[in-house]
């Protein structure tokens, strides 16, 4: 493999870093449905947006890195194809809330189908844990023969430091902009009554 | 230097995501600026006189 090895660094961090965002990303939806504050909707959708991110970062430095590994792109191993599955549904939940106007209804659709999206997560971890598949087998909690030498260890750690550091500002940044957006409906709506109020007024006057 | 253009792909994948997403927050965060003061100016438009 030679070169292609130092792939591993990015791969597996933005890996930890995407399970870190879906966890995130339910937290909020499981949050949201129990109390229906939005704050909830808005970190379940920051979640959900930066852990797509950190999953694409992953499906392509993945084939990447096999390729010299395995002599293939891709293959439709059970690690694969459920890591495949979780990109594509967490894609949907986000077409899912571009297409819903109404607030209260995008945050209760989108809670409902993150968690939904969020049962393919332990299908991805445990997927490569039960049987051989193309994939190695996991470098973490993976039994006796699963772990890296040392020196690479410290270089992983280094690397899972700066990628989760990255995905924790843009989960902020991300969860700001839900809430700015939120707070701009509000005020369009707020403004437009008052108009309303204004028009009313004056026709009142006229008559 | 074996394998070394898939390692140079990688790293430049890496970077052109991030850049990417970085961009597309940016632009819906300038949208929303601009939408907060399109509305100031309605604001003071319908202010009760």
């Amino acid at each position: 493999m030679h070169d292609a090895q130092r792939i591993f660094y990015f791969h597996v961090s933005s890996w930890v870093a995407m399970f870190v965002a879906f966890f995130v990303s339910v937290f909020g939806c499981f949050a949201y449905l129990t109390t229906r504050s939005q704050r909830y909707d808005w970190i379940g959708v920051a979640g959900a947006e930066v852990g797509l991110v950190c999953c694409t970062i992953g499906l392509i430095t993945g084939p990447l890195w096999g390729k010299p590994a395995w002599g293939i792109w891709w293959t439709w191993d059970p690690r694969l194809t459920t890591t495949f599955v979780l990109w594509l549904l967490y894609l949907a939940y986000l077409l899912l809330r571009s297409m819903v106007e109404e607030t209260e209804k995008r945050a209760r659709i989108s809670a409902v189908f993150g968690i939904f999206a969020f049962l393919d997560v332990p299908l991805v971890y445990v997927s490569n844990r039960f049987g051989r598949t193309q994939h190695p087998a996991p470098v973490f909690f993976g039994g006796p023969n699963a772990g890296v030498d040392p020196t690479m260890g410290k270089v992983l750690l280094l690397c899972l430091a700066a990628v989760v550091g990255v995905m924790t500002v843009l989960l902020l940044d991300r969860y700001r902009l839900e809430r700015l957006r939120y707070e701009v409906g509000l005020l369009t709506s707020v403004i437009e009554s008052r108009d309303l109020d204004k028009q009313s007024r004056t026709a009142r006057e006229r008559v | 230097m074996k394998n070394f253009q898939y390692l140079l792909a990688a790293w430049i994948a890496v970077w052109v995501v991030f850049f990417f997403y970085q961009v597309s927050l940016s632009r819906r965060f300038s949208q929303l600026f601009d939408e907060v003061k399109r509305l100031k100016e309605r604001l003071k438009d319908s202010t009760p006189d």
